[in-house]
């Protein structure tokens, strides 16, 4: 343990509030360091010197009564201001305060799921598919950087052919793709690599029009979302939010 | 009458501590007057919300929060002056060539010079130090009353004490005529 670490710890074991772990470092560092050494000592001395000198002030005598007074004056007036309820009178505001606070619950259930309908939720999957890829090293099912590799990969498996580009000569060397399972379907997940950087770029089919890209940022993670050819894509990336546009840019050209 | 049992067993938990709250409530307000008015309405809130007190529980760290808190807006409404006032430096004039100020071991202290250093330390100082030093409350139960993690609680004690041990170096050992 270095004399930093004694340092701030001292305050602690002084108080006999370290484990005993580190109660130990703080003793074998102690028993060798003359400067932290007289630092504790002076430190105990300083608390004893408190103890001893710094008045504890008692309650005078006629606060306990003024208090007491003033209390007991609050009961009363609590106490008649609300008039005594039957117990059976009791038991129907708690049925009706029940009711009425399932039907506030309800409605506030129902305007969170409606407020964070569509893009929002499938943001938090993108975000969720990506960290999962990277959590279980399962980044690829079809490791290769040549999308005449990739792209047959997933005949059969996915009701479309997803777009497969090469973007090594961009700096976006492809590393392969997988299955992945997002807003209740099976799509498809292109992996890029950007230094040491990954990039999930995930697709699939979907009627809406064209779109220009989205950006926004999850725990960390850059993500973009843009529509092109009936397509949904989503990419996410710890990369900088430009180097991903790059990328996004790089993709459509 | 379920009020009247509610306000007996409210008074045998909490009036013990009466000297408890006194004692932070004047540290804290630096008036014995403050200190009363502070205690009071400290109670009156305590038992407005002595519902939410398990029973069993530790009533003494239980009321010291409640009088931390009223104590910290009763000052803030009556006296915002004390609460934004600067650290007199000039009673406390660094010695220059001294030696490590943090190993200095002090030796009769004047009561009067002590009092008035822990008195002029920053608001939060003084309430770890008080909490720690006059109640002899562990590290856990002053994170429950000024409601904030251990590892705040054991740096703001650290630096309390630095800071009084520093001052009271620099301070003269005797108070002045």
């Amino acid at each position: 343990m270095s004399c930093e670490e004694t340092g701030l710890l001292l305050d602690a074991a002084l108080d006999g509030e370290l484990d005993a772990r580190s109660a130990m470092g703080v003793e074998k560092h102690l028993s060798g360091c003359t400067v932290c050494r007289s630092r504790y000592e002076a430190r105990r001395n300083l608390a004893g010197t408190i103890h001893s000198y710094a008045e504890y002030f008692e309650a005078p005598q006629h606060l306990h009564a003024r208090v007491q007074g003033k209390l007991r004056k609050e009961d009363q007036s609590d106490a008649k201001e609300r008039p005594a309820i039957s117990p059976i009178a009791k038991r129907w505001i708690a049925v009706a305060a029940g009711v009425v606070l399932f039907a506030l619950v309800t409605t506030l259930v129902v305007n969170l799921l409606k407020r964070s309908s569509g893009s929002e939720l499938l943001a938090q999957e993108v975000v969720a598919g990506h960290i999962r890829s990277l959590m279980t090293d399962h980044l690829v099912d079809v490791a290769s950087s040549d999308r005449h590799t990739v792209k047959p990969w997933f005949n059969g498996k996915l009701d479309f052919a997803p777009t497969v580009r090469d973007l090594a000569l961009q700096g976006f060397p492809l590393a392969g793709g997988r299955l992945d399972y997002l807003g209740g379907r099976p799509v498809a997940a292109l992996v890029y690599r950007r230094n040491q950087h990954s990039i999930n770029l995930f697709q699939w089919p979907s009627p809406a029009q064209d779109a220009s890209a989205r950006a926004a940022s999850a725990r960390g993670y850059n993500l973009l979302q843009w529509k092109q050819g009936g397509m949904t894509y989503w990419a996410i990336s710890d990369l900088n939010a430009s180097e991903l546009a790059e990328f996004e840019r790089d993709l459509r050209n | 009458m379920g009020r009247k049992i509610d306000l007996n067993r409210f008074e045998a938990t909490v009036l013990p501590y009466l000297s408890a709250a006194y004692n932070l409530a004047r540290w804290l307000s630096r008036n014995p007057q403050d200190a009363e008015d502070i205690v009071q309405e400290s109670y009156l809130r305590a038992l407005r919300s002595f519902d939410g007190f398990r029973a069993g529980g530790d009533g003494r760290a239980w009321l010291l929060g409640i009088v931390r808190n009223t104590c910290f807006t009763w000052m803030r409404r009556n006296r915002p002056e004390a609460m934004t006032m600067a650290f007199d430096e000039s009673r406390y004039t660094a010695t220059a060539g001294f030696q490590d100020p943090e190993a200095v071991l002090l030796e009769k202290i004047d009561s009067k010079v002590l009092h008035q250093a822990i008195e002029d330390l920053p608001y939060e100082f003084r309430e770890t130090l008080i909490l720690r030093e006059l109640e002899g409350l562990s590290y856990k139960q002053i994170a429950t009353v000024v409601g904030a993690p251990l590892g705040t609680v054991m740096s703001r004690l650290s630096r309390a004490r630095k800071e009084l041990q520093r001052r009271l170096c620099e301070a003269p050992q005797e108070a002045q005529p």
